[in-house]
């Protein structure tokens, strides 16, 4: 019984953060993205309203991956998850670039129930979604999501990022730790390792609470998946792209839905 | 009298004689402020593309408490545009180059062509960078644009507003 209630809580959590990521603004705050010698550095990390502040959801790290320069997994410690804010510490001991990353991959089942005509939702994995679904189900729409969540810091001199190859993610031309305010940074957005051709990516600066205009800056990739940035003032930045294509994995899903979130920091 | 001596027989003797070089001298401006820190300062020589030619110095606080590098490593990258442009890419401490940080008032820095500080230069355009930043305080950078090698002993200078007071480059030929 308890099982079955923790299961349950489980998929709505899933849920709610599901669509949460459609409405809300997902990210991580590190407390330092440059350093100059190795040290430790504490990691928030909600889904709000407003940039960057805590006012909605902690943002859920069950999936929470992250990357040494040389591209050994580090653990993260002293994870915590309060009402409105998750967060952990990271021991930063080399030199280079980290990547932190959150990185969600559902299945999405929605469907009408034959005898009642009421429509039902389901989440899953790739494997397990079909058996949740009736087999007389009625008009199924099947969906698979894949997102990430990321920031980026650096111990000395930052080093270069090895893409994943899986969804949606941003391989930086300039490194993260050299954004300046007025200078022009590239970025190199992938899918499936592949350039991310024509996506709008949208950039928006952090402290969105104090002022009257999201005043977001909206770019499109270009034929070779790149995009520049020429960041109007210091501060942190918010960066966000959302697409869609056709290559499921599960065979009955028609449409995989693709979202990316980077949080920068651009120095004065 | 005894400048002119000197100019002549430096002269006589060919440019080989005397290495070419340049001197800053940086000040540390006084301020009224509850908590002061002397400011982390680190001037270098930038070629128009950016890259560095050479740093000339970097002031830290380089108390060793065990650690050889010194206490103050840990800031370092508060010097932003030096810390993004060279200084991550060097091991502290750098002999001629760093060393402790400076009280208010008018500092030298001399630097040899050939030296660890001011590597050979390529004939061209550069630019002296001073960048100071302070604890709990401001961050400021100030720069002199000059052209190597200088024909004759020259002069430029710049001031800074905040953190920084009168940066003075003096180029000798």
């Amino acid at each position: 019984m308890k099982n079955i209630l923790r299961s349950a809580a489980l998929v709505v959590t899933l849920t709610a953060a599901a669509f949460a990521v459609q409405a809300h603004n997902v990210w991580l705050l590190p407390s330092s993205t440059v350093l100059s010698k190795a040290d430790w550095i504490t990691v928030d990390a909600a889904v709000s309203n407003d940039l960057f502040f805590f006012n909605h959801r902690p943002l859920a790290l069950e999936s929470l991956s992250i990357t040494a320069p040389d591209g050994s997994i580090v653990q993260p410690e002293n994870m915590a998850k309060g009402k409105l804010r998750s967060t952990f510490d990271v021991n930063l001991t080399q030199t280079g670039t980290y990547r932190l990353a959150v990185i969600n991959e559902g299945v999405f089942a929605r469907w009408k129930d034959k005898a009642t005509g009421q429509v039902k939702r389901a989440r899953g994995t790739p494997d397990n979604i079909t058996s949740q679904v009736p087999a007389d189900a009625q008009e199924v729409e099947i969906t698979q999501s894949a997102g990430r969540i990321e920031s980026f810091v650096t111990v000395g001199k930052p080093s270069t990022l090895r893409p994943s190859g899986k969804g949606m993610e941003l391989i930086p031309v300039t490194a993260p730790s050299d954004l300046v305010k007025g200078e022009k940074a590239s970025f190199n957005l992938l899918i499936d390792g592949q350039p991310a051709r024509d996506v709008e990516v949208t950039v928006t600066a952090g402290s969105t609470r104090y002022r009257d205009k999201v005043g977001e800056q909206t770019i499109k990739t270009d034929a070779n998946g790149q995009f520049n940035v020429t960041w109007p003032a210091a501060g942190m930045y918010w960066l966000e792209a959302n697409t869609h294509d056709s290559k499921t994995s599960v065979a009955r899903a028609k449409e995989r839905r693709l979202s990316y979130a980077a949080t920068l920091e651009v120095m004065p | 009298m005894q400048v002119r001596y000197s100019l002549a027989l430096a002269s006589l003797l060919g440019a080989p004689a005397f290495a070419a070089g340049l001197n800053v001298s940086i000040e540390v401006p006084r301020l009224d402020v509850a908590e002061y820190h002397r400011p982390y300062v680190a001037a270098w020589v930038e070629r128009p593309d950016q890259s560095v030619a050479g740093t000339l110095a970097v002031w830290y606080d380089i108390k060793n408490k065990g650690s050889a590098e010194g206490e103050g490593t840990k800031w370092l990258k508060d010097i932003r545009q030096w810390w993004r442009r060279v200084g991550r890419e060097l091991q502290m401490p750098v002999d001629g180059v760093s060393s402790a940080t400076r009280p208010a008032g008018k500092h030298q820095v001399q630097a040899t062509e050939g030296s660890v500080q001011l590597p050979k230069l390529a004939p061209g355009a550069y630019k002296l960078y001073v960048e100071a930043a302070r604890e709990v305080g401001g961050r400021e950078i100030v720069s002199i644009p000059f052209q190597w090698p200088p024909a004759k002993a020259e002069q430029a200078s710049a001031s800074g507003s905040s953190e920084l007071g009168e940066v003075k480059l003096e180029l000798k030929p």
